[in-house]
């Protein structure tokens, strides 16, 4: 962690979001916040509702219950369009890149809401539609220097290596120059090399752009190094929440996920 | 060794992003456009190639282009199946009629673009159900359009001018007091509308348009948290899609028949285009392309072997039996390069590309 990175204001505030499907309850009652600058980490075990927490936020899921304020603003449920539009971006646990398109044109793609141009003038391909096209390029061929994935940079994304892939996911994420980021697992099933790259990569995120970041992760080693302060979830509920160090003490924690050396 | 790239160093990133950053593909495309436009018509001028040629082979191969093109931008970009692309050429082709006929003075090209937003609007219409059903279902929902225009056109006779046989005359194609009404001039009027055409599609699926369909037939749930919205994203394939097939079907009307009648557009025509577009390449304009050759042209070919393979080993099949034959053999090979290459003939010319740049070498 960088000594320069001021944590600032709350910027998320989630209060007592209950989520339910049918009668599952994936989320009872969660309240946590977020704030600017940091690196947030939720963790817990299989199905604790990690990931229903970030598609609460980024508005694919709507809540039953609760109240997310956003920047000050007061939201009952996100709206996918609308968080886009106000900043947040994320990854998926599952990579949810677009398979058929070069890496270039995925990560083009996060860039399509800083797009003015309209479908008459791309057809033409004329004036300011080709400026606009190059000048948005210049950005993104800078995260792709920034990821270090400039020799597949025209490959189809579907024949790249799943390491690779979970990294032009995030590229595509960072195209839209974000505030919050959303990672769910992103160093699921790699190595350690690849792992040390990840994270390398995601503190140089939060560190040069200032980017907030709110990360699920399994590999307690790098939540733990990583991470500003832990959510912990655990059947929808929330049993702990604090530094690194608090929360790996507490004994309900120790209970439910992080279990003890024997 | 003809078709290297060793060298061709793009400094900037408008090069980098030409439609044929390659410059033997340049020089490739300048040859089929100067054939085309010069060779062709200086060819039929010199009298080598006959109306027949034109009316039969040239102008329905870039119609269908065309509108297999339309029914790409709708399938192979945006990933919606449709079955009613026969439906929206006869909405574009009787649109331009009914344009034509009632408006006094009106620019022949002005009645195809409006036949063809007509066409977008039906297709906005009947896209709809994109938005809540996909796959198998949107073919079924889309089954409908097919159904519905086809007699809606035979029932209501203001759409035919209240013709007794439900037949409409297209009427002259007149620009700047030229008169197109030989083969010939219709081929290079049809040539140019497609070939300005497949310009503007190329350019719309590499810029965010076209992005944001490949987003939405990928991962429509990662399209929208980057942004995308679904239900813009799809029934703007539709519309463009059925704008492009609008004016295939006026240039279907206008240019190939001259005359057509509801009937026309029915199923089996719909079904040919979908063919051309699996067989040709899902999601390539260059794709379209082939499969529009290969349905329209193969055939042709396959008659012109049986005869020939007929005279020389001297026997004489009754008439039935060759033009059974020569449906066997096309659905055969159908089916083999469904086999071979399931992403089409578009496909197969990008290994050969490959290929072609490293040999001698395997890999």
């Amino acid at each position: 962690m960088s000594e320069g990175r001021q944590i600032g204001e709350v910027i998320l505030d989630l209060k007592n979001i209950s989520l339910r499907f049918g009668g599952v309850k994936a989320l009872t009652d969660i309240s946590f916040d977020v704030r600017e600058h940091e690196i947030r980490a939720i963790i817990g075990p299989n199905g604790a509702g990690k990931s229903s927490m970030l598609n609460v936020i980024n508005g694919v899921y709507r809540p039953q219950e609760g109240d997310i304020v956003f920047r000050g603003q007061h939201h009952r449920d996100m709206d996918t369009y609308e968080a886009a539009k106000a900043g947040i971006a994320r990854t998926f646990q599952n990579i949810a890149l677009f398979k058929g398109m070069t890496v270039l044109d995925n990560i083009m793609t996060g860039r399509n809401l800083k797009m003015k141009s309209n479908f008459l003038l791309d057809a033409l391909y004329w004036g300011p539609a080709q400026r606009e096209e190059i000048e948005h390029r210049k950005k993104v061929e800078e995260i792709i220097d920034f990821l270090e994935i400039q020799h597949i940079r025209k490959t189809p994304v579907g024949r790249l290596p799943y390491g690779l892939q979970k990294r032009v996911e995030l590229g595509r994420a960072l195209a839209a120059e974000p505030s919050i980021l959303l990672l769910d697992e992103p160093m699921a099933g790699m190595n350690v090399e690849e792992k040390q790259d990840m994270c390398r990569f995601i503190l140089d995120v939060n560190d040069q752009f200032g980017t907030t970041i709110v990360l699920i992760e399994h590999d307690m080693g790098v939540v733990m190094d990583i991470s500003d302060r832990v959510v912990v979830l655990d059947y929808g509920k929330k049993i702990a929440d604090g530094t690194p160090d608090a929360v790996r003490a507490n004994q309900d924690v120790i209970d439910a996920y992080l279990g003890v050396a024997h | 060794m003809l078709y290297r790239e060793a060298g061709q160093f793009k400094a900037t990133y408008a090069e980098d992003s030409q439609i044929f950053p390659i410059r033997q593909d340049k020089i490739g495309i300048v040859l089929i456009l100067a054939v085309a436009f010069v060779g062709i018509p200086l060819m039929s001028v010199a009298g080598f190639l006959s109306d027949y040629s034109f009316t039969a082979i040239l102008t329905p191969f870039l119609i269908f282009s065309l509108a297999a093109l339309g029914l790409n931008i709708l399938t192979g970009y945006a990933g919606q199946l449709s079955l009613g692309t026969a439906a929206f050429m006869a909405v574009g082709a009787f649109a331009s009629y009914n344009f034509m006929l009632r408006i006094e003075g009106m620019p022949i090209l002005v009645a195809f673009i409006l036949g063809g937003l007509c066409a977008a609007a039906v297709g906005i219409v009947f896209g709809l159900p994109s938005l809540r059903i996909r796959g198998f279902y949107l073919a079924a929902a889309t089954l409908a359009t097919q159904f519905f225009i086809v007699w809606c056109l035979t029932k209501v006779g203001w759409f035919t001018n209240y013709s007794s046989s439900g037949v409409i005359t297209a009427q002259k194609i007149e620009m700047l007091g030229y008169t197109f009404d030989t083969a010939f001039s219709k081929y290079l009027f049809v040539l140019s509308v497609v070939c300005a055409m497949a310009l503007l599609a190329k350019n719309m699926v590499r810029t965010n348009i076209g992005r944001s369909w490949m987003a939405i037939r990928d991962m429509d749930m990662a399209a929208e948290v980057i942004g995308f919205r679904p239900m813009r994203t799809k029934l703007m394939a539709f519309a463009v899609s059925s704008f492009y097939c609008g004016v295939a079907g006026a240039l279907f009307a206008y240019a190939y028949l001259g005359t057509v009648e509801p009937e026309g557009f029915n199923l089996d025509l719909s079904f040919r285009i979908l063919f051309m577009v699996i067989i040709g390449g899902v999601g390539s304009i260059l794709g379209s392309f082939f499969g529009s050759a290969f349905i329209v042209l193969l055939p042709i070919f396959l008659n012109v072997l049986i005869h020939f393979l007929e005279s020389s080993a001297g026997i004489n099949l009754p008439s039935g039996i060759s033009s059974s034959i020569e449906l066997m053999v096309f659905g055969a090979l159908i089916i083999f390069f469904l086999i071979v290459e399931p992403h089409g003939l578009a496909r197969l010319w990008q290994i050969g590309k490959e290929k072609l740049r490293l040999w001698p070498f395997p890999h």
